[in-house]
């Protein structure tokens, strides 16, 4: 089609020489660990600063456990995150900006159900500002009426947007079907309740949970780590309450059920999502079972991949992962897929649910997955904002650098045996989920293939 | 900081090679034995032929199912069992592949690459298995999805009369199913000679050893005839062109402004100025239309100006689109919308921006760059399409010095130039029988 000459695809698939072998492996080379110092504040807030990398740029992630049990929560929780950078007695929203970029930073707030985050980043040279904006918001955040009111109708607005998104819809309809009405669930509030918010609620809000003890601040960069945690110390001295930030109630277990069929008219594609419950990640177990959800899914060589993508073409990409939250966790597993293979493609699954548990991974797989967890643990971090955003998920979780230094470890110790058995937790029995797609189109497959709740 | 040392090689087959081996010396902990291999090929979706809509990208995922020496499902297996991460993506001008892995593991990626460019294995049922998978990405990413394809998609047909800048990169299902092997055959050995493509390694490396590598596994790749690229320019638009698109999914309107842009490459300078007006234009709370429009008259939910088709600048040759997107709600027209970004251009136009707006974005820029730069793909991935597409890798490394010469007479001159009359304007508006089609 491109030029009139060329060699067949038969011909540009072979040479001369033949086929080649694959090189081995060098030796392994270490690396420059970080320094790191792990402190907490005399206000409760724990502290990690980390020297790391070339780049003279240092990143800032704070997690403050934000949970609430007033039905009007979410909705007042998402207001105070998108107007906590919105204005201080020292500076509105715009002198927010101006000083952030002035050191070439920024700072965004986000929240969900267990947590209220700050994240931003900016010139090593600029921490104290960074450090000076983050404290003022923290202590001084005005919550102007003007302010919230306009972020109440903007949020009004992206609601609707969100919540057009198949993959939100797929995430609340896994979240009521795994957990019921435990507070967990509440991810996106209810645009009729945000509407209601009022400015002073979000400032009683803040007064009662934006709290520095049992939170957690990382830095990460090219900075002392002793001079950071003083700085920290010294900037946030104004950030003062006895109380502590507040820990979402812990989970029920996930137990193996029904899937559920969620019609979505004139959907193309529909989402699959399964969940099980899995283990905490300080469960001595938990390093296999890293393995063995690699094996099955959590990876592009793997099973499940191999299986629905690069022999049946029926997805794009399917993953396989963990969702921790304090003491606890389990597995998420998802796929997309056109409307005439949905019910195929959960059939596969389940033969894939199925075969982990009952044919566990070879030692060829366990060595594939166990190369991959610790080469992936080594390059998400190499970069500040790779190690800032897993120290403080970490963190939040009371752990911190010294396990994930000696984590490569724990996973070269995983036998094959081990793996085996943490594969038992893949079940088919203990797995439940939600299918969100054109019930027209797919409900006789699915009814024929069973274990399907329609609607 | 210290920049990156390039050392470039090129093999008598014509493979460009840039080498940026870590800086030695710094003072610091928390380095990582790291590294990122890409090669770009010169190619990407606007050298489709008629009637193979997304064929460049359809053929990207071709190069990972097998060659001579590996059998399907081989490449992610060894990459990822060697502690790596992959992937490849197809822009206007270019496809990229790439890896990262730990440092031990370079000669297994190098013989990775270099094997697929020698020897792809092209099959008629990985072939049929791929087009069904690239479906599937079509479906997830656009078809199936609110705002999919907004704007990459549906503002080139509006601003763009050629084939080549105007058609859709992902492809239509009726070409992508008439893809044969034969024209893979054809598009490998047109576009996937060695003297076609840039190999790039980065991160923790030693310079020589890497050359003996890269001669290694890449000197008898065979070298073939490279065929002269040809010119995508077209006249500026002469009048401001309109298109509409319904959306079944999207809840709110939307707009997008495709405007032209300098030549990227030829009029480097003229084509920052751009990159820096649209920083001006929507970059945080206090940039001019994020203040204007979201924040004071209360237009659109959301605002976003850049340089590039794909979201990021810098990543095409010319003609390249400066992209202003927003979304909006019903009561607010489209009308009320242009009208205010055609007043801040006005503004900028005539009265220039502020020494403290420059070098606010001046600041950020910079700090982006490192920021990004940390990250040893975006390393990786930068300075090989630099090298590709400018010719000169060096230029990653001096972008924040030019954009700090960037003045308010460059900056008032660009805002000049994205005039209403030449300009693409695509209303995206929701297609309300199936909208309401949420979590029934």
């Amino acid at each position: 089609m491109t030029r009139a000459t060329h060699r067949s695809a038969e011909e540009i698939g072979r040479t001369e020489p033949g086929p080649r072998p694959l090189p081995p492996l060098g030796e392994p080379r270490a690396g420059q660990p970080s320094v790191a110092v792990d402190t907490v504040l005399d206000n409760g807030l724990r502290v990690i600063a980390a020297r790391h990398g070339v780049v003279p740029m240092v990143e800032l992630r704070l997690r403050i456990p934000f949970a609430g049990d007033d039905p009007m929560h979410p909705a007042r929780a998402e207001v105070l995150a998108e107007t906590l950078l919105t204005g201080t007695a020292r500076r509105d929203r715009v002198q927010v900006d101006k000083d952030l970029a002035t050191v070439g930073g920024d700072l965004h707030a986000g929240v969900d159900p267990e947590r209220l985050s700050l994240s931003g980043d900016s010139l090593a040279s600029g921490l104290g500002t960074l450090l000076d904006v983050l404290a003022d918001a923290l202590t001084g955040a005005t919550y102007a009426d003007h302010e919230v009111e306009g972020e109440r109708d903007r949020l009004v607005e992206r609601i609707a947007v969100a919540r057009s998104q198949p993959r939100v819809i797929a995430r609340e309809e896994l979240q009521r079907h795994r957990y019921g009405d435990h507070p967990f669930v509440r991810e996106v509030p209810e645009a009729e309740d945000v509407a209601k918010v009022t400015a002073e609620e979000v400032r009683a809000l803040h007064r009662e949970s934006v709290l520095p003890r049992g939170s957690v601040l990382v830095l990460v960069g090219d900075i002392d780590p002793d001079q950071a945690v003083a700085e920290v110390a010294r900037r946030l001295s104004g950030w003062q309450a006895d109380a502590s930030a507040k820990e979402i109630p812990a989970l029920p277990e996930v137990r193996g059920g029904d899937v559920r069929l969620v019609h979505r008219p004139g959907a193309v594609q529909s989402q699959l999502r399964f969940s099980a419950q899995a283990l905490p990640r300080t469960d001595p177990r938990y390093p296999a079972l890293q393995i063995a959800n690699l094996a099955f899914g959590g990876y592009f060589s793997s099973r499940l991949v191999e299986n629905i993508r690069e022999d049946k073409g029926y997805t794009y990409g399917a993953h396989s992962s963990f969702e921790f939250t304090r003491d606890n966790g389990t597995l998420l597993v998802d796929a997309d897929t056109a409307s005439e293979v949905t019910a195929a493609a959960l059939l596969e699954t389940r033969y894939e649910f199925g075969r982990l548990a009952l044919v566990p991974p070879t030692e060829t797989e366990v060595e594939s997955a166990r190369q991959y967890a610790i080469g992936g643990l080594l390059t998400s971090t190499s970069s500040q904002s790779g190690l800032a955003s897993m120290l403080v998920v970490l963190g939040s979780f009371g752990l911190g650098q010294d396990w994930l230094a000696a984590h490569p470890q724990r996973l070269r110790e995983v036998t094959v045996d081990q793996v085996a058995e943490a594969a038992a937790l893949f079940a088919p029995t203990a797995f439940t989920g939600v299918v969100v797609g054109d019930a027209e189109k797919l409900s006789d497959q699915l009814r024929a293939l069973g274990g399907v709740v329609l609607p | 900081m210290v920049e990156p040392q390039l050392h470039r090689v090129t093999l008598p087959n014509g493979l460009r090679v840039v080498l940026a081996p870590d800086s030695e010396g710094s003072a610091t902990t928390g380095r990582a034995p790291v590294v990122g291999v890409s090669v770009h090929y010169d190619v990407g979706f606007r050298s489709e032929p008629e009637g193979r809509t997304g064929f460049a990208h359809l053929f990207e995922h071709l190069m990972f199912q097998g060659s001579e020496s590996l059998e399907k499902l081989a490449h992610f297996r060894h990459v990822q069992g060697s502690g790596g991460t992959f992937n490849g993506s197809t822009h206007q001008d270019y496809t990229d592949y790439y890896q990262v892995l730990p440092s031990a593991a370079l000669e297994r990626a190098l013989f990775l690459e270099a094997d697929r460019m020698r020897a792809p294995k092209i099959t008629e049922e990985n072939l049929r298995n791929q087009v069904d998978v690239v479906k599937e990405e079509i479906r997830l990413n656009v078809l199936n999805r609110p705002y999919g394809g907004f704007p990459w998609i549906l503002l080139p047909p509006v601003l763009y009369s050629t084939f080549a800048n105007a058609h859709n990169g992902y492809g239509d299902f009726t070409d992508l199913e008439q893809a044969t092997v034969d024209d893979c055959a054809a598009f490998f050995d047109t576009y996937y000679a060695p003297g076609n493509a840039v190999l790039t390694v980065a991160g923790d490396i030693d310079v020589e050893r890497t050359t003996e590598l890269v001669h290694k596994h890449f000197g008898d790749v065979p070298a073939r005839e490279v065929g002269a690229r040809p010119s995508f320019a077209e006249p500026f638009p002469s009048s401001e062109l309109r298109g509409h698109h319904a959306d079944p999914h999207a809840p709110l309107p939307a707009v997008a402004l495709g405007y032209r842009l300098p030549d990227p490459v030829g009029e480097l300078d003229a084509y920052l100025a751009n990159v820096v007006l649209a920083a001006i234009l929507t970059d945080g709370d206090a940039s001019r239309l994020q203040q204007r429009m979201i924040h004071q008259d209360s237009l659109v939910v959301d605002v976003h100006a850049g340089c590039g088709l794909m979201g990021a600048p810098l990543d095409a040759r010319d003609p390249d689109t400066f992209t202003l997107t927003a979304i909006h709600t019903p009561e607010v027209g489209v009308g009320r919308v242009l009208s205010a970004v055609d007043e801040e251009l006005d503004r900028l136009a005539t009265d220039g921006p502020t020494d403290e707006e420059l070098s606010r974005v001046t600041a950020r820029w910079s700090a982006g760059l490192y920021r990004e730069h940390d990250r040893v793909v975006s390393r990786t991935l930068d300075l090989g399409s630099a090298e590709l597409l400018h010719g000169r890798a060096e230029l990653v490394s001096e972008l924040p010095r030019r954009v700090e010469q960037v003045s308010a007479e460059n900056v008032s001159a660009a805002a000049k130039a994205l005039r209403p009359d030449a300009r693409a304007v695509l209303e995206l508006e929701p297609a309300s029988d199936a909208s309401a089609g949420g979590a029934a």
